[in-house]
């Protein structure tokens, strides 16, 4: 059985058709790319997924571990294990990371009837989790993404990622807003974070990213559908030839 | 009560003890208000590192209640306050005052936490009046109480002082608080901020005014006011009104104002967490608080403050209970007729 397979998924945005019957199977340790032009549905997928309700899904499924994954809440998504990494992290000011992610971490393990982590246990988890990310260790007292540099709020999506250990994990446009080096880190943390356990869904529309994680499959996503499925040499055609071929046929 | 270095007593005794002091600073006391107040008196170069309380926890039983506080800072000097309004009466009428003078180079800092039986109504009247090079923080924290009205005046009647004027009310059902702010610049090189926060739910109702008055000669002051509200219901309402009154061109004056709603994305980015709906608005709306929260330099205060902000945000206190802020055990206390003074050493 898949980790996540999605059936036929269609949605809508105050009547605005966007998503338009989307297939989708991803298997456990498997890292995917989708990528596509703007605007054509990629941040709607991964916010669908994820469980925002600003859009109505109007029609197919989404089954995730056998679970049918639009009955459940955003925060019981995230407590199964599904992650999204944002392509704009949002700013919170007043809330430091610390306690964010002591709240999300402790949050997730009253879902699954465990006791909440102790204060050392969790300052040790964020001290090993932040150098995934070479993340600054001033971090955990500064307010979530307040000030960050595009660079900053990615690798911190990063690591939240690895402090919460997901199942599933969604990283949309991970790249966008991010000089050479930062992509780099930023790779090497999801790299080093993947397993033969869980997956990973890369939304992109650059192959650079592709250069540093290695996808199995790529997708590529217009106009509301996905058009073609490939594996990592489809990511190159793409760059070389644009999407515009592929809507041509 | 009277040592060396601060003098606590009634206004009574103050009137008989401190005439010069009073005439000088035109403080008129009426035989009418002799037993119901306060004087605290802090004499020159003294700083005076523990915070004194006042409270009011009188246990009488009047439909109306009201009491005067008499405070001066001595030049040079340095006193925190923290002001409880916690009565534990239901359906009464309630109205304090409250006049400060600091004197040359002195500081204060002062707050005031308005907690009361959800039928009893408050008005609060401070003056502060500042002198050269003197520092005033207060905090004005109101959560419960049918009605609340607090009027706040402060006088810049020297030079180089400053003032931060920080503000909270939470207030949910019928509730209506109103805050009334005036600053008056009337000389040169002084500096006030206003910071005012506020979350209503339900048909709660919120008022702020902030007046800033610069003098003609009140050249190179700055003065800004911030009022921020976060409304939870259709039904609750703020009316926040700025009201700057300049007459010198030399000064850096701002004022802004906000009313909205939760963040929908933050509450996205934190459900997406695994953090539940419940727990993503607490957060944020503690967050919210915070700002204004600033740094107390009572450590034990700031920790009480949040507390007790916590728990009014989880609905926790519907009703004053007992004085939160007096849970530690006072190593002195005294008994004014109504208003009882804590002083925690």
């Amino acid at each position: 059985m898949p980790l996540l397979e999605i059936k036929n998924l269609s949605c809508s945005i105050k009547g605005k058709e966007i998503l338009k019957g989307i297939n989708l199977s991803v298997n456990r340790g498997e890292i995917h790319a989708i990528m596509g032009p703007n605007g054509n549905g990629k941040s709607t997928l991964a916010s669908v997924i994820a469980g925002k309700d600003t859009f109505d899904v109007t029609s197919g499924e989404i089954i995730y571990e056998g679970k049918n994954l639009l009955d459940l809440s955003i925060e019981e998504r995230a407590s199964e294990g599904i992650f999204l990494g944002f392509q704009y992290p949002v700013e919170i000011p007043g809330v430091t990371i610390s306690n964010f992610m002591k709240t999300a971490i402790n949050e997730q393990r009253k879902y699954k009837g465990l006791d909440p982590m102790n204060a050392i246990e969790f300052f040790k988890l964020m001290e090993k989790k932040k150098e995934i990310v070479q993340m600054d260790s001033s971090l955990a007292n500064r307010f979530v993404n307040e000030g960050f540099s595009g660079g900053e709020k990615k690798k911190n999506e990063i690591f939240q990622m690895a402090m919460l250990n997901p199942t599933l994990s969604i990283l949309d446009e991970t790249d966008s807003g991010l000089d050479i080096d930062a992509l780099r880190i930023v790779a090497q943390g999801v790299n080093a974070l993947h397993t033969k356990e869980n997956s990973t869904i890369l939304i992109t529309h650059y192959q650079r990213l592709l250069d540093y994680i290695v996808p199995d499959f790529v997708h590529v996503l217009s106009e509301g559908r996905i058009i073609k499925t490939g594996t990592k040499e489809l990511a190159l055609e793409l760059e070389e030839k644009g999407y515009h071929w592929l809507n041509e046929k | 009560m009277k040592n060396k270095d601060i003098t606590i007593c009634t206004l009574e005794e103050a009137k008989k003890n401190f005439k010069s002091i009073l005439e000088n600073k035109k403080i008129e006391i009426s035989d009418k208000e002799n037993t119901k107040g306060v004087f605290i008196y802090l004499s020159s170069n003294k700083d005076y590192a523990s915070p004194i309380q006042i409270c009011d926890n009188s246990e009488e039983n009047f439909q109306e209640e009201n009491y005067r506080c008499v405070v001066i800072v001595g030049e040079n000097s340095r006193l925190k306050i923290i002001h409880a309004e916690e009565n534990q009466k239901q359906n009464i009428s309630l109205e304090n005052n409250i006049e400060v003078f600091l004197e040359d180079n002195s500081s204060l800092e002062y707050y005031k936490v308005e907690n009361i039986f959800s039928d009893t109504m408050l008005k609060s009247n401070a003056n502060f009046n500042l002198g050269n090079n003197t520092q005033l923080k207060t905090f004005w924290l109101s959560i419960n109480g049918k009605a609340i009205r607090n009027k706040l005046n402060v006088e810049f009647n020297g030079e180089y002082s400053s003032a931060q004027l920080n503000g909270l009310y939470l207030g949910d059902n019928q509730q209506t608080i109103d805050n009334q702010i005036s600053v008056f610049h009337n000389k040169p090189h002084c500096t006030s901020n206003q910071l005012y926060k506020g979350i209503l739910d339900d048909s709660a109702k919120a008022l702020f005014q902030g007046h800033i008055y610069v003098e003609e000669g009140a050249s190179f002051c700055e003065a800004m006011q911030k009022n921020k509200n976060i409304l939870l219901s259709d039904k609750a309402s703020v009316n926040t009104q700025p009201f700057l009154e300049i007459y010198n061109d030399e000064v850096k004056c701002s004022h802004g104002a906000t009313i909205g709603q939760l963040d929908e994305n933050a509450m996205f980015y934190m459900q997406s967490r695994g953090i539940t709906k419940r727990s993503a608005r607490m957060l944020l709306l503690f967050a919210f608080c915070t700002e204004v929260l600033s740094s107390s330099s009572i450590e034990e205060l700031n920790q009480k403050l949040e507390d007790i902000i916590k728990r009014r945000l989880h609905g926790d206190i519907s009703d004053c209970q007992n004085c939160i802020l007096l849970c530690n055990t006072p190593c002195l206390t005294f008994n004014i007729d109504k208003s009882k003074i804590e002083n925690n050493q």
